[in-house]
């Protein structure tokens, strides 16, 4: 059983983990949404609509960083065929596609009133909308074989070809005349927006950073027992196949 | 009850900050359930299944050969 050893080490270290990332997301959250809500100031330019930003802007944060972890996960898999590695990209997937679905409909809904049009096929809306469809069909391609080995080779692949999508959405606003504004707090010189505003901005980015690793260990110990279980039906299959 | 109405009007932008929220509660909400009751379903499956295993000794040294450890 030694496949498992380093399984079982993960399983032991995530559900000691568990419970704080989960407090840890809830106060968070909670507190970013207080400060978010109720106790942040409309943008002299955009009104009360930048109160959209406290989900979008971290939404599309979480949906690089997921990306960026699964295209990790993925590279150990392929290199050292960790088979802790292969699990936690599956793992994170799903939840990078959520966050990159969040993101691309709250973008709509502050493009509607900001900029008059829900979509435009922008440099950095339309990176966004292949980061989504990059995840869909990662998640088809992993599931889409009979042997998981090769599907997990094959989406292992897709997810480290489709990482070049990364960079060119974080530089797209700098690359290209969009529509989309550029960086404000991720860049050269410091955020350039007011504490009221990035105060909150953070707290809810952490939220949903700690979100994620519940998430992950959820559905990452889901995926141990689910090999598992397949390991067990396939010696049962087997010594029923000698017994004859 | 003003107040309470001119927060939830949102300076005119009501109609597209509460789906934002809505939207979102509902998607990571909705993928946390969805995660929790994978995980106990398959782990309740496998503690069945080594349960079975267990109970059962006759068939355990076969599937022990057949997992390649040492009888």
């Amino acid at each position: 059983m030694h496949r498992f050893a380093n399984p079982a080490r993960f399983l032991r270290l995530a559900n000691v983990a568990l419970p704080w990332l989960a407090a840890l997301a809830v106060l968070s959250l909670a507190a970013g949404l207080y400060l978010a809500l109720f106790d942040s100031p409309p943008d002299y330019q955009q009104g009360d609509t930048v109160r959209i930003m406290y989900i979008h802007v971290p939404s599309a944060w979480m949906g690089m960083f997921c990306y960026t972890a699964m295209a990790a996960f993925s590279a150990m898999a392929l290199i050292w065929k960790h088979p802790l590695a292969d699990l936690l990209a599956r793992a994170t997937a799903p939840i990078g596609a959520a966050f990159t679905l969040i993101c691309l409909v709250t973008g709509s809904l502050w493009g509607k009133p900001m900029w008059g049009t829900w979509w435009a096929w922008d440099a950095r809306l339309t990176s966004m909308l292949i980061l989504f469809f990059l995840y869909l069909g990662y998640m088809a391609l992993a599931n889409a074989f009979d042997d998981p080995g090769r599907g997990a080779r094959a989406s292992a692949i897709l997810a480290l070809v489709g990482f070049v999508n990364v960079p060119v959405i974080k530089w797209s606003v700098d690359w290209w005349n969009t529509l989309h504004q550029p960086a404000s707090v991720i860049k050269m010189g410091g955020p350039a927006i007011d504490k009221s505003m990035l105060i909150p901005l953070l707290l809810m980015a952490l939220g949903f950073q700690a979100y994620y690793f519940v998430v992950l260990i959820l559905r990452a110990r889901a995926e141990i027992a689910a090999a598992k279980i397949g390991t067990i039906r396939m010696a049962q299959v087997h010594a029923a196949g000698q017994g004859d | 009850m003003d107040a309470i109405r001119s927060f939830l009007a949102m300076g005119g932008y009501g109609a597209y900050i509460w789906p934002c929220y809505l939207l979102a509660t509902v998607v990571m909400v909705g993928l946390l359930v969805v995660s929790v009751r994978t995980a106990r379903r398959r782990e309740g499956e496998l503690d069945r299944l080594q349960q079975l295993r267990r109970d059962r000794p006759g068939r355990r040294r076969r599937t022990a050969i057949a997992e390649g450890s040492n009888p």
